[in-house]
């Protein structure tokens, strides 16, 4: 008996505050981020800086030297390298990275000699088809890439190789360097 | 009802030369038809679409949006999902009746609609037991809800189903007690009645009439909450407690069905209040345009029902639920006994109190409404000032 008008009372201020505190969460705006559609800013400016992603090579600058193959723990690089017995040069034949395999664990990007194997900002490669899975870089044969004494000199090779040098220095430092936009500036 | 047949039967009518007899039951089950296929069955799927949406934007997210704009179609979608999924009738189950009891619920709930009052026109059966009549077919809920509990042969359900029937069967007694003090001042039953005697202002609405029906008005509607389950009384269902109470066993459209009745009496719920409390389609006579006015008439009384499944849906994003044994002692401790005192109020009030004083309460109360409901806005701006948004964060439209 002893507080039972004050329970009503309990009750109906407390309620009366609830539901003034729902409503005004009813008028702000929710918290969902509606990915894909509706997104602020592109996803990939939202990874973190050294975001291993899907493995990419840049062919021009492979010098065919199977690091990374031998490196990856999993066996998903796939990789045909033979000198050609009359030109004297490394043929690239099948550069075939399976990223369903691919764990990410970046080993491979790490030995690489000029950064051609590296990994991208994307991360949406979800398909319905198995085969898409098996990413293959060699369309036709090519040669391999063979480092020259000094500075090179070859202007289309330049910026891929800058390129490669500055990931693996990004990637080799701790703390790196303070670029945003993933792994992959480009 | 008794007009539009009439000018049926005449000679340049629909169904000229048919006996009377014969021609009102057949226009009053057409008709009937045509609102339970034409307007509850969508408004049940449609509440259930609403809900989430209003459910998630209290919770800082947003509903389902992908079917159909805004997800309005998402409804239809879980409907069509249900309708083909397989339909299992666990093997040690009472097939009879764990067949029969989801359909004893909707038809409870579907009965009602014959004497809800859309306009002063559109009634299906404007009985002069209305309230009484209403009051005793919602029962045949809980008659549904016990089959579904005990014939499931499962010891959630037949918790859940024993719950619920107490829970119902209690809450009837302060929501019938509450009508009382309506009937007493109308002194009739009939729906329609209870609105003419109404007015379309809100101090002419019993809402405001005198303290005790004020008190009445949140007595009806907090045991009308928990004759239909709806949180905070929801424990039947208490989807983290009894994984889902007296359904539990039941797949498919027999259990859209449960939730169809739970969805649909939200608006009957609205419906009754506004008849009762607020007025119903009052408006005032502002063209002689029958068909405006109907119209007007029409979207009042939705309106106004509409605006109670909101804040159903809105007490249920806010509240946590009752234990069973505080959900009883809520119903038997607190709300029989105010039920009552309403009830001797009313009757003590019609008695002494004389008209002009009576009128002045009424628009005091009225003011008084209108007080409560500006300190609700400012609490609600207190709040939002509290937790320091940026005017990016406000929100005002349902469309994201």
């Amino acid at each position: 008996m002893a507080g039972y008008f004050a329970n009503i009372q309990e009750t109906v201020t407390s309620i009366f505050e609830g539901m003034s505190i729902t409503f005004s969460h009813f008028v702000r705006r929710p918290f969902t981020v509606q990915y894909p559609d509706k997104i602020p800013i592109p996803i990939q400016d939202t990874l973190p800086f050294r975001y291993r992603g899907i493995l990419e090579v840049d062919l021009e600058i492979c010098t065919g030297c199977l690091a990374c193959e031998r490196a990856c723990p999993i066996d998903c690089i796939v990789i045909e390298a033979k000198k050609d017995k009359q030109t004297k040069a490394m043929m690239l034949n099948r550069f075939d990275i399976d990223i369903a395999k691919c764990m990410y664990c970046g080993l491979c990007s790490e030995p690489c000699p000029t950064g051609s194997i590296h990994h991208t900002s994307q991360f949406e490669g979800a398909d319905y088809s198995l085969e898409s899975m098996l990413r293959r870089f060699v369309k036709t044969p090519v040669a391999a890439y063979k480092p020259s004494k000094g500075p090179e000199t070859d202007p289309e090779i330049v910026p891929f190789l800058d390129r490669g040098l500055r990931y693996l220095d990004d990637f080799a430092k701790p703390g790196g360097s303070s670029e945003p936009g993933g792994a992959d500036a480009s | 009802m008794r007009d539009l047949v009439l000018s049926m039967i005449a000679d340049g009518g629909l169904l000229a030369g048919m006996p009377y007899s014969l021609a009102a039951p057949l226009v009053m089950v057409a008709f009937g038809a045509l609102v339970v296929f034409g307007f509850v069955l969508p408004i049940a799927g449609v509440t259930s679409w609403l809900e989430r949406r209003v459910w998630a934007r209290i919770q800082s997210r947003i509903g389902p949006n992908r079917v159909g704009p805004q997800g309005f179609l998402q409804w239809l979608a879980d409907g069509l999902k249900n309708l083909l999924k397989e339909d299992i009738i666990p093997s040690a189950a009472d097939k009879w009746l764990f067949s029969l009891a989801p359909y004893l619920v909707v038809a409870g709930f579907i009965a009602t609609f014959a004497t809800i009052p859309f306009t002063s026109s559109l009634i299906i059966a404007d009985l002069n037991i209305g309230i009484l009549y209403i009051t005793g077919v919602t029962g045949i809920v809980v008659v549904g809800v016990l089959m579904a509990g005990w014939s499931s042969n499962n010891k959630w359900s037949l918790l859940g189903g024993i719950r619920s029937a107490a829970q119902i069967v209690s809450y009837e007694i302060p929501a019938g007690l509450s009508v009382f003090p309506i009937v007493l001042l109308t002194g009739t039953l009939s729906m329609q009645g209870i609105i003419r005697a109404q007015g379309w202002a809100p101090w002419d609405w019993f809402f405001f009439y005198n303290p005790f029906t004020f008190v009445a008005f949140f007595v009806f509607f907090v045991a009308a909450l928990a004759e239909g389950n709806r949180t905070p009384f929801d424990i039947p269902e208490a989807e983290s407690e009894l994984v889902a109470g007296f359904c539990t066993e039941y797949s498919g459209m027999r259990y859209l069905l449960f939730f169809l009745e739970e969805w649909g009496n939200l608006y009957v719920i609205g419906a009754i209040v506004t008849t009762l409390f607020l007025g119903g389609w009052q408006v005032p006579a502002f063209t002689d345009n029958q068909t405006l006015l109907t119209v007007a008439q029409f979207g009042t009384f939705f309106l106004k029902a509409y605006f109670f499944v909101f804040l159903a849906m809105w007490v249920r994003a806010t509240l946590p639920r009752l234990r069973v044994d505080q959900l009883m002692t809520v119903c038997w401790k607190y709300m029989v006994p105010i039920a009552i005192v309403n009830m001797i109020g009313t009757a003590a009030w019609m008695l002494l109190v004389p008209e002009a004083l009576g009128r002045m309460v009424q628009i005091g109360m009225t003011v008084g409404g209108g007080v409560v409901v500006v300190v609700f806005f400012r609490r609600v701006r207190f709040h939002l000032r509290r937790a320091n948004l940026q005017p990016s964060d406000y929100y005002y439209s349902p469309i994201i």
